[in-house]
């Protein structure tokens, strides 16, 4: 106790030691141990050497941007869509929600307690030829006589959009439950309209929800391949396609292992944008 | 027809049936004549109490009643071994990247048999690196039931490691229904009728899908040379990319096929046969250019229990047994004198050209060339094309 008395300074380090020494341990090594082997050569039937090989990467991107573009784009739309759906959605609970709150919050949540692989094949049956959904699209004439829905782009961003929502809704509701709701009668008492009160003081308050909740669902969207998988053809099959496959059936683990690093570094420029472009200090509140 | 009268004539006669295909064992037991090493030699090794099977889907003969597996119920009866039976096997690559990782790290798998195909890679892999047990022969003795035509796979010479559970073709399945009740019997029909865009699927398995294409391209899969190779699949590509080619498959083309999502299908004989059954808008030919042809095989991974796993292999050996699930699963059997213990059971299936090929029928299938499966450029540029 004494030691720590005077030394009060260390108190804070002490505290962080566990996360850190976990972030090592499950975070630091394992992405050192993968960019070591993204500089391997060599095959499965023969094994693979370090020799700094470079060319992984390029090959990776040379091979695969078009994988790799299609996955962020794919990415990008699951995650406005989700942004467009859950703002109102949430807006609503938080605000109008009253004693019901916690249940409306239950019912978004409630498809997590099924395994991501069966949520994504029910949308195989849902979306399939002979399904209701498809059937009722070209009763309405959306979709022509012999279009399909299964196996398109469309399927794959509704199937990642409907997977990754809840992970933009939590966000936003925890922002949006804690605007006081004084700030709005405030607004609305020096003579601002419904909607400025709206643009000026709720949307800027909320903006730390919006952007932790696109976090949250671009990142690991950006990385899937359930849904191209199941919902799509291989024209529609992302990064995540290719990583898997290269890591788990090609085993040709440099070539995975550099197409990770990409995939990282193709979301960590996206991200760094998307903050600047959003502001720091806006987000910290 | 008959086909459909076999499956429940099983099913009746399986009561009766047990008695009567147990006998053979029960005279292996008494040690009479040429069995007797064998069974000496079992009286001195122990059976496992459990023995773990990875097989493929529609692999073995099933009771629809009891939803129990005949063959395996009378394996346990006789042996008083436990069959835990997986139908974990989707596609060879895929399977082969789930179990190399623990077998690479020397760690069992929990499997005592898993089933491989011979025109991928992974047979002569798992042997090569050392990852496979050998067969327990002394426990095999019905070894000599292998057809001839098999005995010596290149990837494994003298059956050391290896046997066959069943062969089969690769053909074109079409659902009926959706071709105004024509079937689809030429690649060039599956890759560009546009009746067809965006309801046909290929297999992920290479040699497969490869060998069709090629031989409609009038080259010759059991020697593939660069340029027949580029043709075949720039001609895939073309129709992957324009959307005729919906997906690429493992046996998880069966659920679309019926339903009624596909038209068309890369498939598999046996399968198609068994879905026939349940789908009469369901049809399966093999191409009118071609179609090829393969064998399935049973390895034990390291860790595995050699002499159960060989108990059981000398068990489903016997013609008798091997008839059964072939009148089941409909594919072909590599047993010896299952044709006649076939003609016994069901004199239609054994006619049935696509369980027991005649000339003709093989005559029209070709093996896909063994080097090609493990040439890296090729398997990479094929992996590019199923889109992973």
């Amino acid at each position: 106790m004494g030691y720590l008395h005077r030394h009060r300074g260390l108190v804070p380090y002490l505290l962080l030691a566990p996360g850190l020494a976990w972030l090592a341990v499950f975070f630091i090594v394992p992405l050192g141990f993968l960019a070591y082997q993204s500089l391997q050569s060599g095959s499965f039937d023969f094994g693979y050497a370090f020799d700094w090989s470079f060319g992984n990467y390029w090959e990776a991107i040379d091979r695969y941007h078009e994988h790799l573009l299609r996955s962020l784009i794919y990415a990008g739309l699951a995650t406005v869509i989700a942004l467009a759906v859950s703002y109102p959605l949430v807006y609503w609970i938080a605000f109008r929600g009253g004693r019901w709150k916690n249940l409306f919050l239950l019912v978004i949540i409630a498809p997590f307690f099924v395994t991501y692989l069966i949520r994504t094949l029910a949308w195989q049956s849902i979306l399939s030829d002979s399904g209701f959904v498809l059937d009722a699209l070209r009763t309405v004439g959306i979709v022509e006589a012999g279009g399909r829905l299964l196996a398109t782009p469309v399927a794959v961003v509704a199937g990642l959009t409907y997977n990754f929502l809840p992970f933009m809704a939590l966000p936003l509701y925890v922002a949006l439950e804690q605007i006081d709701a004084r700030l709005l009668e405030a607004a609305q008492d020096l003579y601002a309209s419904k909607v400025a009160a709206f643009l000026r003081v709720t949307l800027p308050l909320s903006l730390p929800g919006v952007f932790a909740g696109t976090l949250l669902t671009f990142i690991p969207a950006a990385g899937d391949f359930i849904n191209a998988q199941l919902l799509g053809t291989p024209r529609e099959h992302m990064i995540g396609n290719v990583i898997q496959s290269k890591f788990l059936e090609l085993i040709d683990y440099p070539a995975a292992a550099a197409l990770s690093f990409v995939l990282m570094a193709a979301i960590v420029a996206l991200v760094a944008v998307y903050a600047r472009s959003l502001g720091t200090e806006k987000l910290t509140g | 027809m008959n086909r459909p009268f076999t499956r429940k004539q099983l099913l009746e006669r399986a009561a009766l049936g047990s008695a009567a295909l147990t006998l053979p064992g029960f005279l292996a037991a008494c040690g009479g004549g040429d069995d007797e090493t064998a069974a000496t030699t079992q009286a001195a090794k122990e059976l496992a109490d459990r023995l773990r099977v990875s097989n493929w889907q529609l692999y073995i003969d099933i009771d629809e009643k009891t939803k129990k597996r005949p063959t395996l119920e009378q394996f346990t009866k006789e042996t008083g071994v436990a069959v835990d039976y997986f139908e974990d096997v989707n596609d060879n690559a895929s399977y082969f990247g789930k179990i190399q990782r623990p077998l690479s790290q020397g760690q069992s798998i929990d499997r005592d048999i898993v089933v491989l195909t011979d025109n991928s890679r992974f047979p002569s892999l798992l042997i090569d690196k050392g990852w496979a047990e050998k067969l327990d022969k002394d426990a095999l003795p019905n070894i000599s039931n292998l057809q001839g035509s098999l005995a010596s796979p290149s990837f494994d010479p003298d059956r050391e490691y290896s046997l066959p559970w069943q062969s089969g073709m690769t053909g074109i399945a079409t659902n009926t229904k959706l071709t105004g009740g024509k079937p689809v019997l030429t690649i060039d029909e599956l890759l560009e009728s546009p009746a067809l865009k965006g309801k046909v699927t290929f297999l992920t398995e290479m040699a497969d899908s490869m060998s069709l294409v090629m031989l409609a391209n009038g080259d010759d899969p059991t020697k593939v040379d660069d340029t027949a190779f580029t043709k075949a699949i720039d001609r895939i590509q073309k129709a992957v990319d324009s959307g005729q080619i919906r997906q690429f498959t493992g046996n998880d083309y069966t659920g679309p096929l019926s339903k009624g999502d596909l038209a068309a299908a890369v498939s598999w004989s046996g399968d198609v046969v068994q879905l026939t059954l349940d789908n009469k808008d369901l049809q399966w030919n093999l191409p009118e250019t071609g179609g090829d042809i393969w064998t399935d095989n049973m390895l034990i991974p390291k860790g595995g229990d050699a002499f159960t796993a060989s108990t059981f292999m000398n068990f489903v050996y016997q013609p008798e047994i091997a008839a059964q699930i072939a009148a089941y699963i409909n594919y072909v059997s590599p047993v010896k004198g299952a044709k006649e213990a076939m003609e016994k059971l069901d004199p239609d299936l054994a006619a049935n050209p696509l369980i027991f090929p005649d000339d003709e029928t093989l005559s029209k299938v070709v093996i896909f060339d063994a080097k090609a499966l493990s040439n890296e450029d090729y398997i990479e540029r094929w992996q590019a094309l199923i889109g992973s």
